[in-house]
């Protein structure tokens, strides 16, 4: 009888599918087929690893080898090599950048040590799409548990005791959220989960639900028996297919297993989910909004009392969590609340999962105990800055969030830490800058985002925004002025004290951390009319070397703005004299650096 | 698929998969294992390695032993195909040769599981990482 020696991991998450995992996928089935080894390699498709940065990524066990950046082409020597002759293929194996030494196993790699995956203890490890690999995780048996052996109210009270808090971004405590919304029990309550992750640049839930969508399932499960609800609604974005499919099979399979519907496990109690789309607004990740946009109205949000626990979907008492929150609800059953609030620090207990994105080495999806500090995680997990240029900020918390800068590096992450030092937690996205990146020009994207995804219903965010807007565009443009900066931090202040929810309240928080940690960067903007990261056009002068320049005329002709003449000077050496632009009739498109053969054009 | 009508059931059934998994669990942590490698390099498969394997796999299933077999290329000691490295925690790496079906049982029960040395040891003159 042929077992199966060996399993073959390959990441099934969009990013890797985007580099033709699922081309590598069939590679191994097929090659595999063809060499008779069917029967004793299994080939599975799993969700994010995390490493994304390094994807596609395949994992062989039981030796742990870790793979890296593999090609549909590298399938066959990976078989022969590794899989038929036992030698691992040196060129695929991770490279530390540092001692420029090959890592086979993840445990060793920079990137995976300081890592605690609770939230994402399946990804990467089974496949998403069998609920058997998940059951013989040891999924649905919190479930049970809850179901036979606990009250809805102790299990609202181990939740509490764990001290979880929500992973959206407001960080209220769980439990607490639970109970309030237990307190309104009626016929009809709803669990919705809150799917729509908008921030930009963020991946977390997506990840999740790729990966280990029956941890989802299972935790509004548990929910609804601990509230009292026995209707499940998952609201996640329509920019996410895959995650839509995993989560679609994962459901019909639980009701298959009768882990959902009629009579679970045979305690009488009834759940069920369905899935509800969004349609690309970043405001109907706000819970309210959220509620109304399922219900078939404009995605707008309301004033917050009522509450959704006393009055949510249909006016009936609804609990709204993130997907993140939710994924840590089986496993504190499992483990116990005294287990998950032993890890983190002492009011932020647990795990976060961040999205590391920007100018940093490993970008990807990372998970780390809160208490973790930011440089553990900029330069041993991240691998430090890319192309070893200076740490310039970290932007967590979004559009929503702020700027940290070096001083706040010895920072431990956690809910409170990071608001003291005036950003946020958010969701997770962490968004790494170097000296290339201008900060006026950060807060001004971050704006466009806010302006252009505002509902519009109330006026300090609709027209605040716009003008807030329209000064930081003004500033990066050159046209700025120091009673500008004022008016920023008046507009800013304003808004956040008067917007109608948290979208509004939060937009102004990167111009209002930028402007206090990078005020001499504005002053430069403003006064010297000067960008020092080269990123406002505007602000930058097209200069010629006179030097170099050896009078051809190219640029001359080139430009559209008959901004180039010749002057009286010639260079030594050269036989022509050389050209100079005029500034004031400069456009700055760059037509002359284009037709330059000389390099004698330069931005400044 | 039926129903799963119970807690009690859902554990049989975790019991029963967990099989499928065992061999992704325990590769994540390897060093709490015992690990045993078989030469597959060509004298290893022209001497029977990969069927000595085989029978180690279901011999170690059935003893209840928790172990990890990879197999890796020609470890050099070619004169005494089939060999196999084993593991055990706390102990040093031991190789073996000539190991047929019969010996592989051997080893196991009285190695692996009773730390009693068998015959037919391979002193080893270098490490591996």
């Amino acid at each position: 009888m042929t077992k199966i020696k060996m399993h073959v991991l390959v990441c099934g998450g969009t990013g890797c599918q985007a580099s033709a995992s699922a081309q590598i996928i069939e590679n191994f089935q097929r090659i595999l087929a063809e060499k008779g080894l069917q029967d004793e390699v299994q080939v599975v498709r799993t969700g994010c690893f995390g490493f994304c940065e390094k994807g596609p990524i395949v994992k062989i066990m039981p030796d742990n080898t870790f793979y890296t950046q593999v090609k549909p082409e590298d399938v066959e020597k990976i078989i022969n090599e590794h899989i038929i002759k036992g030698r691992k293929v040196t060129d695929l194996l991770y490279m530390d950048p540092e001692n420029k030494e090959h890592v086979a196993d993840s445990k060793h790699m920079g990137f995976y040590r300081k890592q605690l995956r609770i939230a994402l203890r399946n990804c990467g490890f089974i496949n998403p799409e069998n609920i058997d690999e998940c059951i013989s995780r040891g999924g649905y048996e919190a479930l049970g548990k809850c179901l036979s052996e606990m009250t809805p109210q102790q299990v609202i009270d181990e939740v509490t005791k764990s001290g979880l808090r929500g992973r959206g971004g407001a960080g209220f405590p769980t439990g607490v959220k639970w109970g309030l919304c237990a307190k309104n029990k009626c016929d009809e309550m709803y669990v919705i989960c809150n799917a729509d992750e908008g921030d930009p640049g963020a991946f977390m839930d997506r990840s999740i639900m790729e990966g280990d969508p029956h941890s989802i399932v299972e935790a509004m499960a548990i929910c609804g028996y601990a509230i009292g609800a026995s209707h499940g609604l998952v609201y996640i974005r329509a920019e996410y297919p895959l995650a839509i499919h995993r989560l679609q099979v994962a459901i019909s399979q639980a009701r298959e297993y009768g882990l959902l519907g009629d009579d679970i496990l045979g305690s009488g109690f009834n759940f069920d989910i369905e899935l509800r789309y969004g349609a690309g607004a970043f405001v109907c990740g706000e819970e309210t909004a959220l509620i109304h946009s399922m219900e078939g109205k404009r995605g707008e949000p309301t004033l917050k009392p009522p509450f959704p626990a006393v009055s949510g979907y249909m006016a009936k008492p609804s609990n709204v969590n993130n997907v993140e929150t939710f994924a840590n609800v089986p496993i504190i059953i499992t483990k116990g609340a005294d287990w998950f609030a032993s890890i983190g620090s002492e009011k932020s207990k647990g795990t976060k999962v961040f999205a590391l994105a920007g100018q940093i080495n490993n970008v990807g999806l990372i998970e780390v105990p809160m208490g973790t500090t930011l440089r553990d995680i900029i330069y041993e997990i991240g691998g430090g800055i890319k192309g070893g240029r200076k740490f310039k900020a970290v932007q967590t918390g979004g559009p929503s969030g702020g700027c940290l800068t070096e001083k706040h590096l010895d920072t431990a992450i956690d809910y409170e830490s990071l608001a003291a030092a005036g950003s946020m937690m958010g969701s997770g996205g962490m968004v790494v800058m170097d000296e290339t990146s201008c900060m006026p020009a950060i807060a001004k994207f971050y704006l466009e985002f806010t302006c252009e995804e505002s509902c519009g219903k109330c006026s300090p965010c609709r027209i605040g925004n716009k003008r807030m807007l329209e000064i930081l565009t003004k500033i990066t443009e050159g046209n700025g002025t120091m009673d500008d900066l004022q008016e920023l931090r008046n507009l800013a202040a304003v808004i956040k004290d008067t917007a109608l929810c948290g979208l509004g309240q939060t937009s102004p928080n990167p111009v209002l951390s930028t402007l206090d940690n990078f005020w001499d960067e504005y002053v430069e903007h403003v006064v010297d009319k000067k960008c020092r990261a080269g990123v406002c056009k505007k602000l930058m002068s097209y200069e010629i070397d006179k030097e170099k320049c050896i009078g051809c005329g190219k640029c001359a002709k080139n430009c559209p703005g008959d901004a180039i003449s010749k002057t009286d000077y010639i260079a030594p050496g050269h036989k022509l004299p050389s050209m100079v632009i005029d500034s004031t009739k400069c456009i700055k498109c760059g037509a002359c650096i284009a037709g330059c053969k000389f390099g004698a054009i330069s931005v400044k | 698929m039926a129903k799963v009508k119970s807690l009690a059931e859902l554990k049989a059934m975790r019991e029963k998969l967990s099989n499928n998994l065992d061999l992704r669990e325990k590769s994540n942590d390897p060093d709490s294992l015992v690990q045993i490698k078989v030469a597959m390099a060509t004298c290893g498969i022209a001497a029977g390695a990969k069927q000595v394997m085989e029978h180690m796999m279901e011999k170690a299933d059935e003893l209840k032993l928790s172990i990890v077999f990879t197999q890796t290329g020609c470890m050099g000691y070619c004169h005494a195909e089939p060999t196999i490295e084993v593991k055990c925690p706390g102990r040093d790496p031991i190789v073996f040769g000539h190991v047929d079906a019969a010996r592989a049982d051997e080893i196991l029960t009285k190695y692996v599981m009773n730390n009693e040395m068998v015959e037919g040891v391979i002193p080893v003159n270098y490490e591996t990482i």
